[in-house]
């Protein structure tokens, strides 16, 4: 167990490419805490980098005070879980996860022991004498986890441990991922380019973009408070809307009409000197179909017509989607968010305004709607730098 | 009517033998040809070694009169016995150190970048398909100066210099094949780079090293084009260039049986060379290793 520190680390390969770029990270002693950041965005680099595996060009990195720079993987003791699981094909269960105790000189009695401890937590035991090839992917995902825990080490890294599971595997194993952390208190790198993963299993996430550090914090607060349009956008599923608008006199101009800020919002933009041609974000449970407003919580919001599109009933939830003109945004975040989802070239369904409404929402496919917005939750953005105008952090 | 009418119906609409068993039909055509072309040389070399000199050219396939006086009389001079211990010394060490050098170098790139990668790939490549032939004379000048004319490191050095390139090609394919992940896992896991490689990489890699090894040692063991012209004596003459000494029991006597005999003694160590080292290649065995 221990607590690592990355001061100004910063990767620059020879050829030029900067995949890190002066990073700051203090992670404490304990702390369970997730790289993500679209493919590309140096998140990988960085665990490579903690791990060992790359050399740091620059910035120092320390592990419980020391610095690391120049100790070999090997000699930092601390235990890593690939994306792809990297088991060794030649040896069984039981070899793979006594491998690391083996290289250590550990007697065999307690590398028995330590194997069958680290198989019962993980539920291997009647899997340790076969080969990796005759595993499922689950188990094999366990194998690596149980290789990792075998030896206590300092710290796990984990580089996108889940992302070959399918779906339904993925969420069991992220539970089971989340409880063995907290079970052995050990330090955890995780990296994931899934934001649902960021933000249920860490106590702490950093965004990433092309090797910058864009914000850290707790999920819940990268989510409420994103520092600027990229945290904004690549946090939260489905993601926030994002408009042009113009600000003047403390009222916003919009596609979804004319918003008045609240006082705590026009203060906010006040301190941060905004210009008068802004973004507007509104996330879509910040909607709900106007007739199930009350008219006293009308009047803090914004009221608005439009037509429903698409309507997908969740059963807790209705999501209603919505064509909204204007909507064009020239943003290189937003562009880099679009291309990395995969939407890039999607077209006009892009473009829709996504919003989640109550499940006894009356809405119904293709008819015309009242929908309300809260005005408090609307988030401003500066369309240059990308800075969240109202960020309250 | 209608029962007589129901198989002419059949007759057309049911595939004909020949396009229901066409496919294995043409490719066991195919096998057997294939298979008669490399075994009746092989067959008739065999037969030739079991017939006396007065039937050799008897025109007959099987022998009339069979014998081992060809058998026996190779293994009564030791011209033969001497030229198989050479045959066979030279090619093992020979193998031995371009599998191990060769290992060494596909390992390296496969892995590394490092200045001249290329080059090193590109000179390899150029050395094996130089024409061989044209060596010869330059090398025999050379060993000759060398003292290392007539010699086994005479005949194993040329050796080593044109199966490294087949070694190095052959074993850095399979050593792509291997994931790299698993050497960087072996590194977290606290292995140093010795460990990785003889604990992880070696044990993954050992079917392509036994296949280059069984090429290697063919190649080394069929050689007549070196052992012909860098040996003079039996100190180093290998069976290839020993075949060409083999006289009959006269002077005019026609050697073809001995000769013959002596060729089928020579397949017998590749033949047990290939049943020894098959078993270890398997195919499949990274399987496993990576998601998949």
């Amino acid at each position: 167990m221990a607590e690592i520190v990355l001061d100004k680390v910063t990767k620059r390969y020879p050829d030029g490419a900067l995949a890190v770029s002066e990073a700051n990270i203090e992670i404490a002693d304990g702390e369970f805490i997730i790289l993500v950041g679209p493919s590309g965005c140096g998140k990988s680099t960085m665990l490579n980098m903690i791990a060992g595996l790359e050399d740091i060009s620059d910035g120092e990195l320390r592990i419980d005070g020391q610095r690391v720079n120049e100790k070999a993987p090997k000699d930092r003791d601390i235990a890593m879980v690939f994306q792809s699981y990297a088991l060794y094909p030649h040896m069984s269960v039981r070899e793979n996860m006594a491998f690391p105790l083996r290289l250590a000189k550990v007697d065999d009695a307690t590398v028995r022991a330590k194997v069958d401890e680290a198989a019962e937590i993980l539920d291997l035991t009647q899997h340790l004498d076969r080969k990796p090839a005759n595993l499922s992917g689950g188990q094999r995902q366990r194998v690596a986890m149980g290789r990792a825990i075998v030896r206590s080490p300092k710290a796990f890294l984990m580089d996108e441990p889940l992302s070959n599971l399918d779906a339904k595997l993925r969420v069991q194993m992220r539970t089971s991922v989340s409880k063995l952390q907290k079970q052995l208190a050990t330090t955890t790198v995780y990296v994931t380019h899934d934001q649902t993963e960021a933000m249920t299993l860490g106590d702490r996430v950093v965004v990433l973009r092309g090797g910058l550090v864009q914000q850290i914090g707790s999920p819940q607060f990268l989510y409420d408070n994103p520092a600027n349009l990229f945290v904004a956008g690549f946090i939260g599923s489905p993601a926030m809307n994002f408009m042009p608008a113009t600000l003047a006199d403390g009222k916003v101009t919009s596609p979804l009409g004319d918003v008045t800020l609240t006082d705590r919002v026009r203060q906010l933009v006040e301190a941060a000197n905004a210009n008068r041609d802004v973004i507007m974000g509104v996330r879509p449970e910040h909607f709900e179909d106007a007739r199930l407003i009350d008219d006293a919580a009308r009047g803090g919001g914004v009221v608005f017509k439009s037509r429903v599109e698409v309507l997908e009933s969740m059963g807790s939830d209705k999501y209603a989607y919505f064509n909204v003109d204007g909507r064009h945004i020239e943003s290189q975040e937003l562009a880099e968010l679009a291309a990395d989802a995969g939407t890039a070239d999607a077209g006009e369904t892009a473009m829709a305004l996504v919003t989640r409404l109550s499940a006894a929402s009356g809405a119904s496919e293709g008819e015309e709607l009242d929908i309300w917005f809260d005005a408090d939750k609307v988030q401003l953005f500066d369309p240059e730098s990308g800075r969240n105008l109202t960020y309250s952090g | 009517m209608a029962i007589q009418t129901a198989p002419d119906q059949d007759q057309w609409t049911r595939p004909s033998i020949w396009t229901r068993w066409g496919p294995k039909a043409r490719w066991g055509l195919i096998d057997i040809l294939v298979i008669a072309y490399a075994i009746i040389p092989v067959l008739w070399i065999v037969s030739l070694s079991f017939k006396t000199p007065s039937t050799l050219s008897d025109k007959s396939f099987i022998p009339n009169e069979w014998t081992w006086d060809n058998y026996i009389n190779i293994f009564k001079t030791t011209d033969f016995i001497q030229a198989l211990i050479n045959s066979i010394g030279i090619a093992l060490i020979a193998t031995l150190i371009a599998v191990v050098l060769g290992t060494m170098a596909a390992y390296a790139i496969a892995r590394l970048d490092f200045p001249g990668k290329r080059i090193l790939v590109g000179v390899s490549l150029m050395i094996a398909m130089f024409p061989q032939v044209s060596l010869v004379s330059p090398l025999f000048d050379m060993e000759r100066s060398l003292g290392l004319f007539d010699t086994w490191p005479g005949l194993i050095l040329p050796y080593i210099t044109f199966a490294l390139p087949l070694a190095i090609y052959t074993l850095s394919a399979f050593f792509r094949e291997i994931p790299w992940e698993l050497e960087k896992a072996a590194k977290m896991d606290g292995a140093t780079p010795g460990q990785a490689f003889r604990k992880v990489i070696a044990p993954l890699a050992a079917p392509g090293v036994f296949t280059t090894a069984i090429l290697v040692f063919i190649f080394c063991w069929n050689d007549f084009l070196f052992a012909i012209s860098l040996t003079s004596t039996n100190e180093s003459r290998t069976v290839p260039a020993a075949l060409q000494f083999f006289t009959g029991a006269s002077y005019f006597e026609d050697p073809t049986g001995t000769t013959s005999a002596a060729a089928v003694i020579i397949t017998i160590p590749i033949i047990i060379f290939v049943l020894f080292f098959q078993r270890r290649i398997v195919a499949g065995l990274t399987s496993g290793a990576v998601k998949g």
